[in-house]
């Protein structure tokens, strides 16, 4: 009977080999292709139980995005401070529908995988800590962040705020209302995250549009800096005539353009025409021009770049501009021309800083998780040509300081040395009986710029039809500017 | 003294020595063996508190105790009862049982924390695991002590049959709310506490099939006709075949164990074999097996979901019954890799059923490929050295017995590390020492223990009479010894002065 026992021997011997040969496989071999299924949810577990790094705020030190230890498998819950105030800012983070904004671009960062952090994660382990995610720094300033939402949200307005420094391209707040509430995301249970998302996505508010880098507006009279701009490159000057005509006939149609309100242009200078933003003067001083100086310009204003702070910015553009017509029009930003409130505020900080678009940045610096620095970002210029000489920057701004004058709306404060530019920009598919966008770009103070704002109110707020960027736009930008220049 | 003494002494060792080899029994090996064990046990334990809880706690104490306790009492039983059975099998048995039992122990921290996240109670296995193994070892010392010479076993061959085969039977023919669990119907639930008398039925069958085959085998070995050069066996013989198919299709149509069912069938197949020494057994066998599992595809849809979810997993994973707990455990073996993530820093409880169809998922992936293939090869340890018991045991009806039972442990595995690594269907089997649950616990510590006295028997020095050289040899161990009792002469005049 030995025979056959030792036979049945070789086959147990096979069966066992045969298991390890097939676990070989499973384990070694195809071992990569399970282990980032997407369905294999251990790899993303492991990711978010581990302490993520904190997006703070500025100088203070503000903790926007922390963590609190949970008892569950997941060990950290994400906290946002005052979470639809700088929804905008943070991003959210969510186990279900990942990371959105900053939380997503510097997720790698915020979780500790990123290489930068390596050397310490190698510490960790020796040490035997738990690997944690750097921090993010932001070059957001709180006060200025809370001024500005403040002054949306206590209006009901729907729109966004962005404020930077001119001279380096901080961003120092970034608004969008109606806002949502992070924190709702980063919810351990799943249901209360799902419901959230629901909500968010399902509201036609659409909360979790971040106007101020995703959303595109035309302009309005806020484009006029751009048209300015290139006319004084291309040899025009203060004192040049242009038209005070209340309308024109857009060349090659029978349509007419006409100044706000159908009135004349009180004066007759360029100067005139952007304190009092004259439509029939910028149109023709457009159509002078001709698209290729207008374009190039607007290049040099950063309009049509791509850009990244470091979240995805939708580029803003001009449109085609293939017939004078378009060009009329475009020249005081309407028909195709669309800026988003970020390349809007942007317009105001190249006039401020002598013609130089510096590159806008939302990250100050990443720092380890002991806080101790890895890397700092310097600024940068966005372009790296003037849109306008220093020059002509300072005779624009003495327009924009002409054209505060000229403007209404509440908040006005003499001392805050404002310098801007308000725009009423029309939509729709019919733009005159639909409330029209109120924007104000400005820059304070003008004798030495410290913050450049642009602030949109969709639809005219709370005025309807008759809503102008000064009415409704100019009182929110300047509490935002008041409250920056405050402290400083 | 010593003058008087010595010449008889002398005479009774020329006697005891004339067998010269004495035998050893190997017991120190044995109880080496199980230290290193209850090492390797120990450090994973604390491997996988200081992974689950960042500290370690009283509780490290306690299941350490209890384990060496256990096995401490195994030992010696062993040696009071089995001195000569083979050292390997015990500490392979302890060790596979110990990483079972920490495998269930973190998988109960990790389900626990779930539950307190949702604030729910958890119910914990690894205390009744505990309390199992206690169980199981009270059992494992009753056979060890009861059955003192395997061959005994054969007298009870039939009532063994008829007990293994009522309970094979008996949930299928109990109503569903009594035997079914999870859609199988191979339960007995009774208050309290649920068995699964299969387990237990798998070992008395054994018995009876290795003490039928022995007692019929010149029926089987008679050739039929020829055909092609091959013999083939008679129509008649074919009938216990056609039996043990019938019965594993019976478990298959009314209990859906499919896994039992193959089981059952590999061994009997291979105990046959082994009785008859004729291939062509296997070959009928393996046929008849094809055509069965070709009718059962078929007929059962249970049957065919199985096979879709074997041949592409990912592909059926959302489907109800589908490939999703295949799937989790590829997921985490494959996430585990070649050396896995470490004891209590991988997510096996991510798999269902983790701590006990699927414990071998969860051991890959926190001690990956490599753990995974070391505990293998303490499978197949275990099992040749049975079947080594086997080839060295004199008796026909020991080496069938120990064949077959070493046998059955390998294919159990096969048929459960197979399902979980997708090499062939997934048919839920327990893992031997491995996975929570009393009844396979219980079932393998019987089977552990007939295959010590079996080992004993193979290892035992052959004598009769042994037992009287040892008393004549005594006077030489001197003194205090009582041998005035003895009633020879010669003897008590020697014992008389010493005393």
């Amino acid at each position: 009977m030995n025979k056959p026992l030792r036979k049945v021997g070789m086959a147990m011997l096979v069966m066992v080999a045969l298991l390890l040969a097939n676990a070989t496989y499973i384990q070694v071999v195809q071992a990569d292709d399970y282990r980032s299924d997407g369905r294999n949810r251990r790899v993303l577990l492991e990711e978010y139980s581990r302490e993520r790094g904190k997006i703070v705020a500025d100088e203070t030190g503000q903790v926007l995005a922390g963590v609190r230890p949970t008892d569950d498998t997941l060990k950290f819950r994400r906290t946002y401070r005052n979470g639809p105030m700088y929804a905008p800012v943070t991003g959210y983070y969510s186990v279900l529908y990942g990371a959105g904004g900053l939380e997503r671009s510097y997720d790698e960062f915020l979780n500790g995988s990123d290489p930068r952090l390596f050397v310490r994660r190698l510490s960790d382990m020796i040490t035997g800590r738990d690997p944690r995610g750097g921090n993010v720094r932001l070059t957001v300033r709180p006060e200025v962040q809370e001024a500005a939402y403040r002054a949306m949200v206590d209006n009901g307005y729907t729109g966004s705020v962005v404020a930077m420094d001119p001279k380096t391209g901080d961003i120092l707040a970034m608004v969008s209302t109606p806002s949502y509430d992070p924190n709702k995301l980063a919810s351990h249970d799943s249901e209360e995250q799902q419901q959230a998302w629901q909500n968010f996505t399902d509201d036609p508010a659409n909360p979790m549009l971040n106007r101020a880098i995703r959303e595109t507006y035309p302009p309005g009279s806020t484009f006029k800096i751009v048209t300015t701009a290139a006319a004084l490159e291309n040899g025009a000057t203060a004192d040049t005539q242009v038209t005070n005509a209340s309308e024109v006939t857009l060349p090659g149609t029978s349509t007419t353009l006409e100044n706000y309100g159908g009135a004349t242009c009180p004066g007759s200078t360029l100067a005139d025409a952007l304190k009092y933003s004259c439509n029939t003067a910028f149109a023709e001083l457009a159509g002078q021009l001709g698209k290729q100086k207008l374009e190039e310009t607007a290049a040099n204003f950063g309009i049509g770049g791509d850009l990244q702070i470091p979240m995805n910015v939708v580029p803003s553009g001009l449109g085609d501009l293939e017939s004078e017509a378009a060009l009329y029009q475009s020249g005081i930003g309407q028909r195709d021309v669309r800026l988003t409130p970020l390349q809007d505020a942007l317009l105001a900080a190249t006039v401020a800083n002598g013609g130089v678009a510096m590159k806008p940045q939302l990250v100050k610096a990443l720092l380890a998780p002991d806080l101790s620095t890895i890397e700092e970002f310097t600024p940068e210029e966005l372009t790296g040509e003037p849109a306008l000489s220093a020059a002509n920057a300072e005779v624009l701004k003495n327009m924009m300081i002409a054209s505060e004058e000229n403007t209404s709306g509440g908040g006005k404060d003499p001392d805050l040395k404002i310098a801007s530019k308000t725009g009423t920009a029309e939509h729709g598919t019919d733009p005159k009986a639909t409330p029209p966008h109120a924007w104000y770009t400005a820059f304070a103070p003008y004798d030495d710029p410290k913050i450049a704002v642009s602030v949109i109110v969709e639809s005219g707020g709370n005025r309807g039809l008759a809503a102008t960027g000064g009415t409704v736009a100019a009182e929110i930008a300047r509490s935002t500017i008041a409250a920056a220049l405050g402290g400083g | 003294m010593a003058q008087p003494a010595g010449n008889p002494g002398a005479a009774g060792q020329q006697y005891t020595t004339n067998p010269p080899r004495e035998l050893p029994t190997r017991r120190g090996t044995e109880l080496g063996l199980l230290a290193f064990a209850a090492f390797i046990v120990t450090s994973a334990f604390v491997l996988v508190q200081a992974n689950q809880e960042q500290e370690l706690s009283w509780s490290i104490v306690w299941y350490g105790l209890a384990y060496l306790a256990i096995f401490a009492v195994a030992h010696a039983a062993v040696r009071r009862w089995a001195p000569y059975a083979d050292p390997l099998i015990l500490p392979c048995v302890a060790l596979l049982n110990g990483l079972g039992l920490v495998m269930i122990y973190r998988i109960d921290l990790a389900t626990q924390q779930e539950a307190l996240a949702v604030g729910e109670e958890a119910s914990s296995n690894a205390p009744r695991q505990v309390l199992f193994t206690v169980l199981a070892l009270a059992l494992f010392l009753a056979v060890l002590k009861v059955v003192s010479d395997h061959r005994t076993l054969t007298r009870y061959a039939y009532t063994f049959g008829l007990i293994g085969i009522t309970a094979l039977a008996l949930p299928a023919v109990l109503p569903s709310s009594l035997s079914e669990v999870n859609g199988a119907k191979v339960w007995l639930k009774l208050p309290g506490f649920s068995i699964q008398p299969g387990e237990f039925a798998k070992i008395l069958l054994m018995i009876f099939f290795a003490a039928f085959l022995v007692a019929k085998r010149d029926l089987f070995m008679t050739a039929g006709k020829r055909v092609l050069g091959i013999e083939l066996p008679r129509a008649r013989d074919l009938g216990p075949i056609i039996i043990a198919a019938v019965a594993c299709l019976g478990i298959l149509v009314f209990e859906k164990d499919l896994g039992t069912a193959l089981l059952f069938f590999g061994i009997v197949l291979v105990m046959l074999y082994v009785a008859t020494e004729r291939i062509i057994w296997v070959v009928v066998g393996l046929s008849m097996f094809f055509v069965g599992a070709l009718i059962a595809y078929q007929l059962f849809t249970h049957v065919q979901q199985r096979v879709a979810n074997w041949i592409d997993p990912l592909a059926t994973y959302d489907d109800p019954g589908g490939g999703y707990q295949i799937a989790q455990g590829l997921f985490g073996l494959g996430t585990g890799g070649m050396f896995g993530t470490g004891l209590g820093a991988g997510r096996p409880e991510t798999v269902p059923e983790a701590n006990t169809d699927f414990i071998s998922a969860a051991l890959g992936e926190e001690l990956g490929f490599v753990g995974l293939a070391a505990v293998l090869m303490l499978y197949l340890l275990l099992a040749m050295r049975g079947m080594r018991s086997a080839l060295a045991v004199r008796d026909t009806f020991g080496k069938l017995l120990g064949g077959g039972l070493s046998f059955a442990v390998v294919m159990q595995v096969f048929v459960i590390v197979g399902g979980v690594t997708k090499l062939i269907p997934m048919t839920g089997v327990t893992t031997p020492f491995l996975s929570a649950g009393g009844s396979s616990l219980l079932a393998n510590y019987m089977l552990i223990a007939l295959l010590l006295r079996i080992s004993d028997a193979a290892r035992r020095p052959q004598q009769q009479a042994r037992p009287r050289p040892q008393a004549q040899q005594a006077p030489l161990a001197e003194a205090h010894t009582v041998m005035v009792q003895r009633p020879q002469q010669g003897q008590a005049a020697d014992g008389g002065p010493t005393q």
